[in-house]
């Protein structure tokens, strides 16, 4: 394919195009993690004997309301956090668990942060080329050439050399997103990505990430509190309670891929929305009423 | 043509095109704002008052107290003139010679102060370990002027130019190494943690991350640095010293050369501001994303 | 009763970890060096550069007990307090008022504020000559001088609260029908007050610094000594120090000097806390 047609918009994909080959790695398996903040009885309980797991090449969100420590399970995962006990696998390799309770971070499994984390001081092809360079895997030239293309590919040519300040904020994190795919993640970790866009932009985004993910089929771990999103994204939805978190339902959405926005309007993804916002409106007052605080 | 499509547009057709706009016409633009608005005329009003009520108070109206002072034609006069009564003009040789001895004097201080005070203030913010071992001492010692050091100067320092030079360097180095600091610990920790996952290791965060997203801190610290550089300084120079702005201004007022401080306290007050706009061009330079950022009017 | 028990809590976390300890250590090989550095001369027959020049922390000791029962030292720490509380209460009754004003009218800001800039590069110690030809007395001079220090930190740090306030305050105010003075009482002076506080602790430290060498260059420089041997301040109690040789004194009157300071930091940041109890943080 070459850039010129992958500037098309998504609902111009045809509907057999998903790439055959199903990324194989990227499994996360989550057993019975417990994570507690403070000493140990004083302290506070955040994730509370979680289990559940991340199939390989599929989009898996967590759905949660705001402080119920869904970014403390993908801090465990991203290896910034320890646990207080249970495991993370990878694709069978163990990130943490009994005798290593903090994971390594590591260009296996990418953030991509809240607020955005290009670095302000570094244009954006420079951000992009950061993973590989600091690793030593590409020299300077093969970064910058593998960056262009892929800026190509994602539709953000001709802004390189520009700063990221200087860049529209849906941009950005489309920048950050092809940051973390020149390192070939084995799985994308997307901690409310979208939180602070406005709704119009927030729809082009996921329409662009559904493209990223039909052409790469990288794994992704995708936290948000925003159930429609969860649904319209999702293989499979993970809804949370408040904290302590746990899951308290899990979903396969098996509305076919590739979608796009026409998806919304549906009988079956209304369907899903019914099955399911009773549940999660029930967390949201739970932690209404706790007053939980933004964490 | 849909929403969808307008957004994946090569982004730069999107994009401010004022960097391509000659920078001579920019400042011309900004230049003709400036004086189509009241902003000009209002200055010149302030200073017009300024000057007009020194002129009057001193040498019309020759107010008590304000009689004894040097008036401002007497001083605009001395300072311009190609024979000075006093000794000090911008004519007279030895007028540069003093300026030159405090820049030089300022230039080491600020040079070491910065030398050692940034390398400290970063490790300080970045390990937890060395702050508390070092940190407290550093407490410690602060909150003593750098002024009331001056005796003692002048008694571990031999000679009459290293006294002078510590102290300048002791208030320098005091808000640089703070400010770089602070400045490490501003840096958002998801920019750690992105460059972490980015597979950088521990020193090539330090270098990437931490040394760049501390600059904007650190050349706060480097401008508070300069402004009281200049004001040790010349505490410096009246109490010790040779040559130098401050020896000019106190010699002066011993030798009744009471224009002479005046000249010395303008010249002083120009140096000044032109030492800390340099360090403030710098700092432009040295951040261009924050530069380009702001003037697209700051979207964040 | 709680508020007790929480400060003893903290208290005791704070004694038991590991920050205080570190700084123990910390402070404790610092004074070690310090003892030995000085006395080096005697100990090992080499001079420690530097610091060999500086009378040990042990003497220091000594001579500070000999001079908290001195009278005349007591009389000196009492002028310096004088001259820092005239000379900042001077800067807070005008820097304030000014400080708001320039922020609350384009006009008078257009008009001042250039000066003001003109100004403020000059070092509040450069003023010290001029003072005294302008000042009556000597104390009046180290009073204005000491103004001075304080004056342009407090007036910046007004201006810049005065501005930062976000606009949707005025707005919200204009709305429930506020007039223009009720706006200046209720929203620019408690919003403004954050950033009084910041300028004030900043400025007293500026003070204490300014008052120190203002003290040394009129009493114990080239001006002439005023008030007699030990009745010039603190700051003319170390030059004096140093005349007579005296080098533990020197360094006994700085500790007192930094001890000061910082204690009146402390005291306006407790103040500030007290009249701004919105900022503080659960």
């Amino acid at each position: 394919m070459n850039p010129t047609s992958a500037s098309v918009a998504v609902s111009a994909l045809p509907g057999g195009a998903i790439p055959a080959q199903a990324a194989r790695t990227g499994k996360v398996r989550i057993i019975d993690a417990v994570k507690y903040y403070g000493a140990a009885g004083t302290g506070v309980l955040a994730v509370d004997h979680c289990t559940f797991e991340v199939p390989a090449g599929e989009i898996t969100v967590v759905v949660g309301p705001s402080g119920c420590g869904k970014t403390t399970l993908l801090n465990a995962i991203a290896g910034f956090h320890s646990l207080s006990s249970g495991s993370i696998y990878l694709d069978d390799e163990m990130l943490c668990g009994p005798g290593k309770l903090k994971a390594e971070p590591g260009p296996d499994r990418i953030v991509v942060f809240q607020n955005g984390a290009l670095f302000p001081w570094k244009t954006n092809i420079e951000n992009i080329t950061f993973g590989p360079m600091m690793q030593g895997r590409l020299t300077r030239a093969e970064a910058y050439e593998k960056a262009r293309d892929m800026m190509a590919d994602a539709g953000l040519r001709g802004i390189e050399n520009n700063y990221p300040g200087e860049i529209s904020s849906g941009v950005r994190r489309r920048v950050e997103i092809v940051r973390a795919l020149m390192n070939d993640p084995k799985i994308l970790l997307l901690d409310e990505p979208y939180r602070a866009l406005d709704s119009l932009t927030k729809s082009v985004m996921h329409e662009a990430l559904l493209e990223i993910f039909y052409k790469n089929r990288v794994t992704i771990f995708f936290i948000t509190h925003d159930l429609e999103e969860a649904i319209f994204l999702g293989h499979r939805v993970v809804i949370m309670t408040t904290r302590p978190c746990r899951p308290k339902k899990i979903l396969d959405i098996d509305i076919p891929h590739p979608r796009d926005y026409s998806v919304l309007t549906t009988k079956r993804f209304r369907e899903f929305m019914d099955e399911t916002a009773a549940a999660v409106h029930e967390e949201a007052t739970k932690a209404f009423a706790a007053g939980e605080k933004e964490r | 043509m849909s929403e969808t499509d307008l957004t994946k547009l090569p982004i730069n057709t999107l994009l401010d095109r004022s960097d391509q706009m000659s920078s001579t016409a920019v400042a011309m633009h900004r230049l003709s704002l400036w004086l189509a608005s009241p902003r000009p005329y209002l200055m010149m009003i302030g200073f017009g008052l300024f000057l007009g009520f020194w002129y009057l108070s001193v040498e019309v109206w020759k107010l008590p107290r304000f009689a004894e002072m040097p008036g401002l034609t007497t001083v605009v006069s001395e300072w311009l003139s190609k024979n000075p009564i006093y000794g000090l003009s911008i004519f007279v040789d030895e007028y540069y010679l003093h300026i030159w001895v405090s820049i030089r004097r300022i230039a080491i201080a600020f040079f070491l102060a910065t030398a050692i005070g940034v390398p400290l203030g970063l490790f300080l913010g970045w390990s937890k370990r060395f702050k508390q071992f070092v940190f407290p001492v550093f407490e410690l010692l602060r909150p003593i002027p750098p002024l009331a050091w001056v005796p003692l100067a002048i008694v571990m320092f031999h000679g009459s130019e290293t006294p002078v030079i510590f102290l300048t360097f002791l208030a320098s180095f005091y808000a640089t190494a703070l400010n770089t600091m602070l400045g490490v610990q501003s840096i958002d920790i998801s920019y750690v943690r992105a460059a972490s996952c980015l597979g950088a290791k521990r020193w090539q965060i330090f270098r990437h991350i931490i040394v760049p997203g501390a600059l904007p801190f650190i050349f706060t610290g480097l401008q508070i640095s300069v402004g009281v550089a200049w004001f040790s300084l010349v505490a410096g120079e009246m109490v010790s010293g040779q040559y130098g702005l401050g020896y000019v201004i106190n010699t002066s007022y011993t030798m009744v050369r009471y224009p002479t401080i005046i000249i010395g306290m303008v010249t002083l007050g120009i140096v000044g501001y032109v030492t800390s706009a340099m360090v403030r061009v710098l700092g432009d330079y040295m951040m261009q994303w924050r530069t380009r950022e702001l003037a697209l009017g700051g979207e964040r | 009763m709680n508020a007790i028990k929480g400060f003893v809590l903290k208290t005791i976390s704070f004694v038991t970890g590991e920050d205080f300890w570190r700084g123990i250590v910390a402070i404790i090989v610092f004074l070690l060096f310090w003892e030995t550095g000085s006395r080096s001369q005697s100990w090992f027959g080499v001079a420690f550069p530097w610091v060999s020049q500086v009378p040990a922390p042990t003497a220091v000791l000594q001579e500070m007990y000999r001079l908290i029962q001195d009278p005349s030292f007591w009389h000196s720490a009492y002028l310096s307090t004088l001259r820092v509380t005239e000379g900042f209460l001077a800067a807070m009754v005008i820097g304030i008022p000014l400080g708001l004003a320039m922020a609350v009218s384009k006009t008078f800001y257009g008009i001042s504020f250039p000066v003001f800039e003109v100004l403020r590069p000059i070092p509040p110690l450069a003023w010290v000559p001029a003072a005294i030809i302008f000042w009556p007395t000597q104390e009046l001079s180290i009073a204005f001088v000491t103004f001075l220090g304080a004056f342009f930190t407090i007036v910046i740090n007004v201006i810049g609260g005065a501005q930062a306030i976000d606009v949707r305050y005025f707005q919200a105010a204009r709305s429930m029908g506020s007039s223009t003075w009720d706006i200046f009482r209720r929203i620019i002076l408690p919003g403004t007050l954050p950033s009084i506080v910041v300028g004030a602790t900043v400025g007293i430290g500026i003070t204490w610094a300014v008052v120190v060498a203002a003290e040394m260059i009129s009493g114990g420089g080239s001006a002439g000594s005023v008030g007699g041997a030990a009745g010039g301040g603190l700051g003319f109690f170390i030059w004096n120090s140093y005349v007579g040789g005296s080098y533990t004194q020197i360094v006994a009157g700085m500790i007192s000097i930094g001890m000061a300071g910082y204690l009146s930091s402390a005291i306006l940041r407790k103040i500030g806390e007290w009249m701004t109890p919105w900022l503080a943080e659960g």
